[in-house]
């Protein structure tokens, strides 16, 4: 059984302390919302967690190894605020480019992940000619290929239609259900069966 | 091995379709040496003294240019993140990433050069020498210039930064690169020149892809 563990994180962006002493622990098959107004600090916790910041104090652990571990970079998808994807490639270009990123999947199958986001014959369309909403759905197809455990979410259901929303919110539900981890931050209402929250 | 096919083939796939990305500081090569000839004399011998040298500051100075794009585009899409968290080895596809600017920007540099000589009337083995030492010292400007691009990628209008921090890196292979070419105008042996561009080169290859991950890493900070 995997377990997250966050002790005692400190953050200091610029002369806020925007994190303090914050700790929290996470097991397989839970999902945490972490709410919090605008500037609060959700972004910067998810970026500490996959690594890309730097706390000024505290640790985080994932079944006992640090989360600047190859096995931790292996086992986790981050999603970050901007979709990750270049206009002058196509949906399965781009997707195929960020799994060889982060994961180890040999063939995954891209057709039938961008179907069940509902982005069915659009392999072959370019990025820079889909809408917002499009764009979000294509890089969230990611979560029907990866085979990561711990799924770092920042604003998922931004420029998602409900039935977009829907969609990944049962994907994360069946995640869980697998033994998966998810952490995601959006201040949009969410339906997730067991869903944690923490206030920053 | 395969992230750098992977990442030099995608960077490449991004140039071709969106060509004004790297036809800008060629244009600017080409443009800019074919002015000389009008705005300073027509006369032979005066502008194959002056060859060397304005190909050599046009060409840094091109390199110069196309610089800013080579983390811009990732880091504001933010594939630039993607990349940094990945499990893959970071200096690797930062040096696809390099490769695929040379590529872009050095080795066309390279293949108008005989072109651009014979303009600037230098004789056919002063040619075969700027080559040389272009083909050398291009890749230089890219590995070099890699290190500043990912220092200053999070900072918006960074050219003039950018300028600042490489620049007085690219002096000393200018000063060779132009010399080598000079003095074989004159006959002169060019051994220790090219000895050193070599050692600029091998130095830069094994040192700037871990210089510049490190420091993209301080950048996304």
């Amino acid at each position: 059984m995997s377990k997250l563990t966050v002790n005692n994180l400190s953050y200091q962006r610029g002369y806020n302390l925007i994190l303090d002493n914050l700790s929290f622990n996470l097991n397989s098959g839970e999902a945490l919302r972490i709410c919090g107004q605008n500037g609060s600090g959700k972004t910067s916790l998810l970026k500490i967690i996959a690594g890309l910041s730097t706390p000024e104090s505290g640790s985080i652990e994932y079944d006992k190894t640090k989360t600047n571990s190859k096995k931790f970079q292996l086992e986790t998808l981050y999603l970050g605020h901007y979709a990750a994807l270049s206009s002058e490639l196509n949906c399965v270009e781009n997707l195929k480019y960020l799994t060889s990123l982060s994961t180890e999947i040999i063939s995954p199958n891209f057709q039938n992940a961008l179907n069940k986001v509902g982005l069915k014959n659009y392999e072959n369309e370019l990025v820079g000619n889909l809408s917002a909403g499009q764009k979000r759905r294509v890089v969230l197809s990611l979560l029907f290929i990866t085979q990561s455990k711990v799924w770092l979410l920042d604003e998922p259901f931004t420029a998602l239609d409900s039935v977009g929303t829907k969609i990944i919110e049962s994907q994360i539900e069946k995640h869980c259900k697998k033994g998966g981890l998810c952490i995601l931050t959006t201040h949009q209402e969410c339906n997730i069966k067991n869903l944690q929250e923490i206030f920053l | 091995m395969n992230v750098f096919i992977t990442t030099l083939l995608r960077d490449l796939k991004i140039a071709f379709r969106n060509p004004s990305s790297f036809l800008n500081p060629l244009m600017f090569f080409v443009i800019s040496i074919s002015l000389f000839p009008i705005a300073i004399s027509p006369d032979a011998n005066t502008l194959a003294n002056i060859a060397p040298g304005v190909i050599w500051v046009i060409t840094m100075l091109s390199a110069l240019l196309s610089l800013n794009s080579l983390f811009h585009y990732d880091y504001d899409n933010g594939v630039l993140e993607q990349v940094v968290i990945s499990h893959q080895p970071l200096p690797l596809i930062l040096l696809a990433k390099t490769t695929a600017h040379w590529i872009l920007t050095g080795l066309p540099i390279i293949l108008l050069s005989p072109l651009l000589g014979v303009a600037l009337f230098l004789d056919s083995n002063s040619i075969y020498i700027l080559i040389l030492t272009l083909c050398l010292a291009t890749p230089c400007f890219s590995l070099i210039g890699s290190i500043g691009a990912s220092l200053v990628v999070s900072i918006k209008n960074s050219g003039m930064l950018l300028s600042l921090l490489i620049l007085p890196l690219y002096i000393p292979i200018l000063i060779f690169a132009t010399s080598a070419v000079s003095q074989s105008q004159s006959g002169l042996p060019i051994n220790g020149q090219l000895y050193f561009l070599g050692s600029i080169l091998i130095v830069s290859l094994m040192i700037s892809p871990f210089v510049s991950s490190l420091a993209l890493k301080i950048s996304m900070e």
